[in-house]
């Protein structure tokens, strides 16, 4: 039997084909921006919720072995779910300084929030119109990031923290 | 004097807009080229959504700062990965990408020279 090229041409295409269709169906499409693991955390300018003049900036995380940076709001119920959590890595942990940043919230509602629920926090920013979640990649919250001193992105956690979580954040410091 | 007076007033009712809306031109450019990453199919342009809204105000920020498109995508790549950006940057892992529809436009062309050229070959013999 005779092979002509075009009938080469038409298979090995075909071939290919159903190879990309298949790939794609393997592939998991869940974005998620982990991604981010690894790399350095750009410059930031958060100002604290209740006093304009104090702020904190990415030169002060390098004074922290590690830093969490947790982005929340009064509104948002999984925040509520996880707040346990970062106020037991509040009180058991010395090694880690958490960061709140405040997301498109109320400044009353927030000190609500934290009067009814403790204040896990060292530092609590606000982030009224969510410019400052873009510089660290946020979509949704609550979201948390685990920084190290040199600014290094150790983890990131999108949506709340639960206990595996808690238990890696512990685990990601020792 | 009147006349530099008249050509600023030209300049402020007709160039001034005119400007403003190219901004507005390249600024709906750039939305529609940004993927909406909590919407199922949709541009940070058609989106009305609270990630669309805040991804605009910092395009519009930088975009106002002089920072040029590339430089705006780039800082989002850094932030949330290419899948942000709907045309995907030339490099090496998205090669095949790029390359692959002038391929198969050469292999198309080849293919049909090869059937003229056959049904040439069989009218002549």
């Amino acid at each position: 039997m005779k092979i002509s090229i075009p009938k080469i041409i038409i298979f090995s295409f075909t071939i290919f084909l159903l190879s990309v269709f298949w790939l794609g169906l393997k592939i998991n499409h869940n974005y998620d921006t982990k991604s981010l693991v690894g790399s350095k955390i750009s410059k930031f300018y958060v100002t604290e919720i209740n006093n304009e003049n104090q702020y904190i900036s990415e030169e002060d995380l390098k004074k922290n072995k590690y830093t969490l940076i947790n982005f929340f709001a009064s509104w948002c119920s999984p925040c509520r779910v996880e707040h346990r959590y970062l106020m037991s890595l509040s009180n058991q942990n010395k090694e880690i300084k958490i960061i709140g940043i405040n997301f498109k919230d109320k400044k009353i509602n927030a000190n609500n929030f934290l009067k009814d629920l403790g204040n896990p926090y060292d530092f609590v920013g606000e982030d009224t119109d969510g410019k400052i979640s873009i510089s660290f990649g946020i979509y949704g919250i609550p979201e948390s990031i685990l920084v190290n001193n040199e600014l290094i992105v150790i983890k990131k956690i999108i949506g709340p923290i639960n206990q595996v979580q808690f238990n890696d954040i512990l685990k990601s410091i020792q | 004097m009147k006349k530099n007076f008249s050509f600023l007033i030209i300049y402020f009712l007709f160039l001034g807009p005119l400007s403003s809306s190219d901004n507005k031109t390249e600024l709906s450019e750039i939305y529609k080229n940004l993927r909406c990453l909590v919407c199922q199919g949709q541009s940070i342009a058609d989106s009305n959504s609270d990630f669309a809204a805040t991804v605009k105000l910092v395009v519009q920020d930088q975009f106002n700062e002089g920072k040029t498109k590339d430089e705006i995508y780039n800082f989002l790549i850094s932030k949330y990965g290419e899948w942000i950006v709907y045309q995907p940057t030339f490099s090496k892992s998205n090669l095949l990408l790029w390359t692959l529809p002038y391929f198969i436009f050469i292999m198309g062309g080849v293919f049909i020279f090869l059937i003229i050229r056959k049904s040439k070959n069989n009218k002549a013999n």
